[in-house]
């Protein structure tokens, strides 16, 4: 029970917001320490897990300055440019078409998209600009909701689409698993019966982007962004 | 056989950019901390260009002391402003759809070396390394996609440098969550945690009933992958703990659907949780969203609903297939 102070710790972190870099390091100190392993071996798993997860930065680091040089030459403005030209266009229908594509590349294996790669540059500005395109200005509060679900379209499409490929990391790590135990099992047989979810999942989704469009409806013709729309925003 | 094109050529890149980072910083009089932003980055810097030749002990010192000057706030961004706004829409009139195509390269590229860049060899050279195709295509992307950026906008070289040093740093301290929540979970599978949790979860729920089996490991998987950010995690340990002892061997289910709709539970957590700071925190930071969770909170709507539509079907694939 003793090693559960770590989550005890993590939890008690985010609940009162200390900065989380400090939380996760003193968890895992303490969480080694009440486990028997010795300081120096604590800092070398950190060092060693650090060093074996650079990957993890890659995909910001190398695309931040692109898509830093292309946001300045417009990127962003070009995106809501070609959104008002399309009839129809919404925010939830901007987000579902984005998490479609999504989802079904990667049920073919494709790994496209990214919050960095898509989502800064292309979806969220694209999904604002459909919603100021019929509404005006956006009071800061809309355009956090909106930008908040366009990385949510990335995260549900990605999760729920990639497990229906067979070679994805999922499956392999499944596959991996029962060997090591010694059932066969089919990795088609895996992939295929996660179909019933990943639809489940991308009707929740279309409904969750129609509440949007419905509540920025509310908010933009209810009042006109004036001053007060700053008070309510903590 | 050899690689030209490994993960580490990759991390040299990688380092000698968050070295401009650090760089630019220490010449930046305006910077509000300039000694501790520059020395984080600099010593991120080193991770990747001499990670693999500094033993583990010295880049876990080295990383604790990025810690600490991101836990003392002395990591922050710059004064730098945006460029205005007049000026982003006078290039957009004049660039027009040109703009979106470096943009499109990326993805564009990434697939093409997927299929393609791995099957390129040279005598007994592979071009890019067999095992880690897609992250290598990525960055090939990423470097096509650079220069295509750099030619439809003749940006001057000192563009890139600053608008990314600008937006890595509104990222800022962040950018190391990722691994430093993996190197958090790696150290409790090491100190057994995943154990204690499986075994609380079994011995307080009722797992004779098939339904409760189901359920048991269904939100073993949900509150294990919260705990830990990463459904991967959770998936050996929680599978091995509950899934296998109770709904494949007690209750006769089939692996393949527990395991495939296991994992998806798993990810309903991963929504939750902002332990997977790779996609739930750095992202809010990318976007600039004021409120750290907002993406969490936007989240967790879609996460329940699935999770219960989720452990439904399972309960009914499960034991009938």
């Amino acid at each position: 029970m003793l090693k559960l102070i770590g989550v005890l710790l993590v939890a008690v972190g985010f609940l009162f917001r200390l900065n989380t870099l400090l939380v996760v390091t003193v968890a895992g100190i303490v969480t080694g320490l009440v486990s028997g392993l010795s300081l120096h071996e604590v800092i070398t798993m950190f060092g060693q897990f650090f060093v074996d997860n650079r990957y993890m930065s890659m995909a910001i680091l190398l695309t931040l300055p692109i898509f830093g040089v292309l946001e300045k030459y417009g990127l962003k403005e070009q995106a809501e440019v070609l959104i008002k030209k399309a009839k129809n266009a919404s925010s939830g229908n901007v987000l579902l078409i984005y998490l479609f594509i999504r989802e079904i590349s990667a049920a073919v294996g494709l790994n496209i998209g990214g919050h960095a790669q898509s989502v800064r540059p292309l979806v969220a500005p694209m999904s604002e600009g459909a919603a100021r395109a019929k509404y005006g200005e956006l009071p800061p509060k809309v355009k956090e909701d909106i930008r908040a679900h366009a990385a949510a379209a990335e995260n549900t499409g990605w999760f729920f689409g990639e497990d229906i490929f067979i070679a994805t990391g999922g499956i392999l790590l499944m596959k991996g698993f029962f060997d090591s135990v010694g059932i066969h099992v089919d990795v088609w047989d895996m992939a295929l019966w996660g179909i019933p979810t990943a639809i489940s999942a991308l009707v929740i989704s279309a409904i969750r982007f129609r509440q949007l469009d419905r509540r920025i409806h509310k908010k933009m013709t209810k009042h006109k962004p004036t001053s007060s729309s700053k008070t309510e925003a903590s | 056989m050899k690689s030209i094109l490994t993960l580490d050529t990759i991390y040299y890149l990688l380092g000698i950019i968050v070295a401009f980072i650090a760089i630019r910083i220490a010449r930046d009089p305006n910077h509000p901390n300039r000694l501790g932003s520059s020395l984080f980055w600099a010593l991120f810097s080193i991770t990747f260009l001499f990670g693999n030749v500094i033993p583990p002990f010295y880049v876990g010192c080295l990383v604790i002391i990025m810690v600490l000057l991101a836990s003392f706030n002395r990591v922050t961004k710059s004064n730098e402003a945006e460029t205005p706004a007049e000026e982003r829409v006078a290039h957009a009139q004049r660039l027009k759809n040109k703009i979106f195509l470096p943009a499109l390269f990326i993805p564009i590229f990434t697939i093409i070396g997927t299929l393609l860049f791995g099957k390129i060899k040279f005598g007994n050279w592979a071009l890019i390394d067999p095992e880690k195709v897609t992250l290598i295509s990525l960055a090939i992307a990423a470097v096509i996609a650079f220069i295509a950026s750099m030619g439809v906008t003749k940006a001057k070289m000192d563009v890139p440098v600053k608008e990314g040093s600008r937006l890595l740093q509104a990222v800022g301290w962040a950018v190391i969550l990722p691994q430093m929540l993996a190197a958090l979970g790696g150290i409790f599978s090491k100190s057994g945690v995943g154990t204690v949790v499986s075994d609380i979860v079994s011995d307080v729920l009722p797992t004779n009933y098939a339904f409760v089996a189901v359920l048991a490991y269904c939100l073993g998987m949900l509150l294990f992958t919260i705990v830990m950010g990463n459904a991967f995690a959770a998936f050996a340990v929680i599978t091995g703990g509950i899934g296998l002892p109770l709904i494949v061997h007690m209750h006769g289910g089939n692996p393949a659907i527990m395991a495939a709709l296991g994992m998806f539970a798993g990810y309903c957590g991963t929504l939750l949780t902002p332990m997977a700071a790779n996609f739930n925190v750095v992202p809010a930071m990318l976007l600039e969203l004021k409120d750290k969770n907002a993406v969490i909170k936007a989240q967790v709507p879609i996460a329940l609903s699935v999770f219960v539509i989720n452990t439904l079907l399972m309960y009914y694939l499960v034991y009938h297939f």
